[in-house]
């Protein structure tokens, strides 16, 4: 079984994201990654927690002013249907139906571009109420944190949009496969680090 | 070889088996689904409501999120499935270096 070899429903292997040494190699090494990035995110928190409401004066807004449910109840339905449409993706992959599985990667894109937006317009509103990078302690921890998190947003974004047009022509083979796979976990990350952040960062936040 | 063996006598059989194998599986999604927006529902709900004690909201909604996590690692991201234990050490040597850097933030820093 090669990589490059042309499948049909009835050959495709039933986990084609681990069916080549490269694709093993590559499941593996991900995962190695996402242990990091739990590391990464861990110690943003950590610096958020510490540094949460420590501004230089009176005023300055806390997270209590800030926060607003509305949008983050939206940001995050955005984020945990995104996830559940790339299951859809990566369920089509498994049954070799190709054209499916770009269709459903093209919502999860769409949606992380709604979350993304929305995320924009919020730290818009922020600075206009004077919580910047700069302004205090609590400002950039805050975006520190949130900010890193829209930054994988948008990567994943970019990564999800180049798989899907570098195949579009090729259709699915045990090369890409496990590049879509991989692509999926890192999507489904992100929607794990959101649950935190709307939880520690925004629901305690307006809980003060 | 692992994944020649897929390529059974019978294929026909065999692909029919996998075909609902997968529906099965994408049922266990959806309802795993249903029970994250279920969680996160209650979360939201718990601080709208503004009745409940600071003390009993905030660890009541770190547990339905530590639940959904869960849910989002062992079904959506399939470390349920055999064949994670590398993954799951990697993860989990992770998260145990996060929970010791946040432990350590919240307890020894003063402003």
């Amino acid at each position: 079984m090669q990589a490059e070899e042309k499948f049909t429903e009835m050959t495709w292997p039933a986990s084609p994201e681990k069916a080549t040494l490269e694709a093993k190699n590559k499941f593996l090494g991900f995962w190695f990654f996402l242990g990091g990035e739990t590391v990464l995110f861990g110690s943003l928190f950590a610096t958020y927690l510490a540094l949460k409401d420590k501004v230089p004066d009176s005023s300055h807004p806390l997270a209590k002013d800030l926060f607003e449910m509305p949008l983050t109840f939206l940001a995050t339905m955005f984020l945990l249907v995104s996830s559940l449409t790339s299951v859809y993706a990566m369920y089509h992959m498994k049954n070799y139906s190709f054209q499916r599985m770009q269709a459903w990667l093209l919502i999860t894109v769409f949606l992380g571009a709604c979350f993304l937006g929305l995320e924009v317009y919020e730290f818009r509103n922020y600075v206009h109420e004077g919580h910047t990078f700069t302004s205090s302690a609590f400002g950039s921890a805050f975006y520190a944190l949130v900010g890193f998190h829209g930054g994988h947003v948008a990567f994943g974004l970019l990564w999800i949009l180049s798989l899907m047009l570098r195949n579009a022509g090729r259709g699915l083979n045990l090369y890409n496969a496990p590049k879509f796979y991989v692509a999926s976990l890192y999507w489904h990350f992100i929607d794990v680090v959101w649950v935190f952040i709307f939880t520690v960062v925004y629901l305690m936040g307006m809980v003060g | 070889m692992e994944n020649t063996r897929q390529t059974s006598a019978n294929p026909r059989i065999d692909l029919k088996y996998r075909r609902k194998k997968n529906a099965e599986e994408m049922r266990y999604q959806i309802i795993s689904f249903a029970l994250m927006i279920f969680l996160t529902l209650i979360a939201f709900g718990a601080v709208y409501y503004e009745g409940f004690s600071h003390w009993f909201v905030v660890p009541f909604i770190m547990l339905l999120a530590a639940i959904q996590v869960v849910f989002q690692l062992f079904y959506f991201m399939h470390m349920s499935h055999k064949g994670h234990e590398t993954p799951a050490l990697f993860l989990f040597s992770g998260l145990t270096v996060a929970l010791i850097t946040i432990l350590t933030f919240l307890t020894i820093t003063w402003i």
